[in-house]
């Protein structure tokens, strides 16, 4: 029987699939140990080892928001992106009913709720990128059948794409609407590749997940700014805790770690852009020239860590698995909860057709990437996309 | 290995471990809908994959759904539709198991696809063609459900549970502690609830098909006299052969004999009205070499029917002795001994 390649360290093997998780810095893990078993209390008492939880949590608020740049009373701590995606378009529409409006290409994080409350999706050309005009007439529209646009939410980089979004300029074309219309940008994917502060200085709402950036997974936050903390109402009730918009004993050692995380990608945010987009490079051009592998998107848009590629005449979920047995580790589209692979409603949203939304493959580099992680890929990928696409292999 | 969670895929799995095979477990995902039964749900996958860990092999999920919703499920519509029986999981293992997941396999590399059917795959001596048989425990056998497959398959097939009963495969689950050794066995149409909310038997199947096409009323008339005996509430819904839910004529059993779906009647007659001598056949498949013409065999016609003598000619068989008639769109498998030859869809 075959080792399992979790269990079989000595194999070759890369980890291409930073999109989806990172793995956590060892900065950030020694961060936080002392907060599961040590300074373990309810940060919320009153008595000391409640004080030192709470000075950690404090310090954590203070740090996570000179990264992002905000006030850390502005930072509202969550169990990760979908809650925080989740507070924003709910707790937003919750406290000022009316129309929602979602670009087609955002995570189902924000697309689910934003079609629970009876949202409006807007619509992104060819390349991915939101349609801003279509963004404005649809405000424009809502506006004039009487209700403006409550909430608009526009993600700053593309979770399979890894296109980067116009979001400023979505948000003058919103609010040149209506003033009053709120911003979110889901900047789950962002923080390791961009400074996240251009979305703060102009969203009203922001999203962060601590596992796409080296921190802890059940960790994320949600930026709220100015008028929306006015208007936002929680979606979940208890005690006071964040701001009363996210009631819950906060986890310490998450919130600890994800500050940690956040504070050393921003710092080494640039020499980590060069070194991966290098990589990115060899690895996106090395499958164009080997094996015909098509950039969906124009590479220009897209963030360093991006390989998201299309390989006509094979199934991305085929090249998945046989990748995987190599211990090359990417992925295809977005899992439902059975682990199945579901057509990327984001290459249909692009205008694919299923058939061609079926050859696209994610592979994605992180922080942690290596040369040689690349050229065993590389190798990996080639040989598999040549054995796909000769069909059937010869029977053994 | 496809595995669909339930106990008869783990043990084949477990038996293929056994004899050294390098075994990838996959789980098909077929349909998205609603069902309470099947093996698509999320439990399903998950104990899939529990058994899979259980025997320290990979596993996957791989998502048909498209294939199947093309191969399966419009036409199971459509059949209803044309006032047809259809059976769907004939076309599910034509189509998906021993179809697109045998193509898929092929690429990935895989000699085989193995699945939990009871039935048996056999090698010719002499010339080494792969020869399809019953499961060694009659009353589970499941040949007739892989009566379509031909040899060029079934070159790539393996069926490990077909020699053993099923006590025996329960028993070689709970020996090994898999988690599924318990589980029943599963019944029914899997993409189809057996029941609606609230509803009687048989509900789950309308309610399927009220959301996919129309159903309308139909007449029911008497095969002697051809006088009107009352209305069913839905043509499409009635197949051949059935005697629930159908208006009684002078308090006798009553069978439907014959459906026109476009003219929207239903005729219905007493059990001898529904004995036919004969069963004309389309899409005929062989496994290996075709029977000649004139050749004697079995036929067997639902999933745990009764195996009728008959004679196979051109384009249907001839039973010995007058049978039930085979709703139209059922398959008809045809045997040598317990040896499946070959099969086709009754007109």
């Amino acid at each position: 029987m075959r080792p399992d390649p979790a269990t079989a360290p000595d194999r070759p093997s890369a980890y291409l699939d930073h999109a989806a998780s990172t793995p956590m810095r060892p900065e950030a893990v020694e961060a936080m140990l002392p907060y599961l078993a040590g300074t373990f209390a309810n940060p919320s008492g009153a008595h000391g080892p409640s004080r030192s939880a709470r000075r950690a949590l404090d310090a954590a608020r203070e740090e996570l928001a000179s990264v992002v740049g905000c006030e850390p009373d502005e930072v509202v701590f969550t169990s990760g992106g979908t809650e925080a995606d989740n507070l924003a378009v709910l707790g937003a529409h919750a406290g000022r009913p009316g129309p929602v409006l979602a670009s087609a290409v955002e995570h189902r994080a924000v697309l689910a709720p934003v079609r629970a409350v009876g949202g409006t999706v807007v619509p992104v050309d060819a390349r991915g990128v939101v349609d801003l005009d279509a963004a404005r007439e649809l405000a424009t529209g809502a506006r004039r059948d009487g209700g403006a646009v409550t909430l608009a939410s526009l993600m700053a980089v593309n979770s399979e794409t890894g296109v980067v979004q116009p979001v400023d300029r979505f948000c003058e074309a919103v609010r040149a609407v209506d003033g009053d219309t709120l911003v979110h940008c889901d900047a789950a994917q962002a923080l390791a590749w961009l400074d996240v502060s251009a979305a703060t200085s102009r969203c009203d709402l922001v999203t962060l997940s601590a596992h796409k950036f080296g921190g802890p997974k059940g960790t994320g936050a949600l930026v709220v700014r100015g008028r929306a903390a006015r208007v936002l109402r929680p979606v979940t009730y208890g005690g006071g805790q964040e701001r009363e918009l996210r009631p819950g004993t906060q986890n310490v050692a998450g919130a600890v770690a994800m500050a940690v995380a956040a504070r050393l990608a921003a710092a080494e945010r640039d020499a980590t852009l060069r070194r991966v987009a290098a990589l990115r490079d060899r690895l996106a051009d090395g499958l164009a020239d080997a094996v015909g592998a098509l950039e969906p998107a124009p590479r220009a848009l897209r963030v360093a860590g991006s390989c998201h590629l299309r390989f006509p005449g094979v199934v991305g979920e085929e090249l998945v698995l046989l990748a995987d047995r190599e211990g090359v580790s990417t992925s295809t589209g977005s899992a439902c909860a059975s682990g199945a692979r579901e057509p990327s409603h984001v290459l249909v949203a692009m205008g694919w057709d299923e058939a061609s939304a079926a050859e696209a493959v994610r592979i994605s580099l992180g922080a942690t990437t290596t040369a040689a992680e690349v050229e065993h890929a590389l190798g990996v990928v080639v040989r598999a996309v040549r054995q796909l696409r000769l069909g059937a292999a010869p029977a053994r | 290995m496809a595995m669909s969670g339930g106990v008869d895929s783990s043990v084949a799995a477990g038996l293929l471990v056994e004899d050294g095979h390098e075994v990838v477990g996959a789980t098909m995902k077929l349909w998205g809908g609603a069902s309470d039964s099947g093996c698509c749900s999320a439990a399903d996958v998950r104990d899939a994959r529990r058994v899979c860990d259980q025997l320290g092999v990979e596993h996957h999920v791989f998502n048909f759904t498209t294939e199947f919703t093309a191969s399966v499920v419009d036409p199971y519509v459509a059949d209803h539709a044309a006032g047809r029986t259809p059976n769907p999981c004939v076309e599910c293992n034509r189509h998906l198991k021993f179809g697109a997941l045998l193509e898929r396999a092929a690429r990935l590399g895989f000699a085989a696809v193995a699945t939990g059917h009871h039935a048996r795959v056999e090698r010719s001596p002499g010339t080494g063609r792969p020869r399809l048989r019953r499961g060694a425990d009659v009353a589970k056998d499941q040949s007739y459900v892989l009566a379509a497959l031909t040899s060029a398959e079934l070159d790539r097939v393996l069926l490990p549970v077909g020699a053993l009963t099923k006590a025996e495969v329960r028993a070689f689950a709970e020996r090994r502690g898999l988690a599924t050794a318990a589980k029943p066995d599963s019944q029914d149409v899997c993409f189809v609830a057996s029941r609606a909310p609230g509803g009687g038997p048989s509900s789950g199947r309308r309610s399927f098909l009220e959301d996919r096409m129309e159903l309308h009323p139909g007449r029911v008339l008497d095969a002697a006299t051809g006088e009107s005996l009352g209305e069913v509430p839905a043509v499409e819904l009635v197949t051949v052969g059935q005697r629930r839910g159908l208006p009684a004529g002078g308090g006798r059993r009553r069978f439907a004999v014959a459906i026109d779906t476009a003219a929207r009647t239903v005729v219905v007659g007493d059990e001898y009205d529904l004995l036919a001598g004969e069963v004309v056949l389309s899409a005929r498949t062989w496994v290996g070499d075709p029977l000649p013409v004139g050749a004697r065999c079995t036929v067997q016609a639902s999933a745990h029917g009764r195996p009728v003598a008959a004679t196979s000619l051109a384009d249907r068989v001839r039973f010995d002795r007058p049978s039930r008639r085979v709703a139209p769109g059922q398959l008809v498998a045809c045997y040598l001994g317990d040896e499946v030859v070959g099969s086709g869809v009754a007109c």
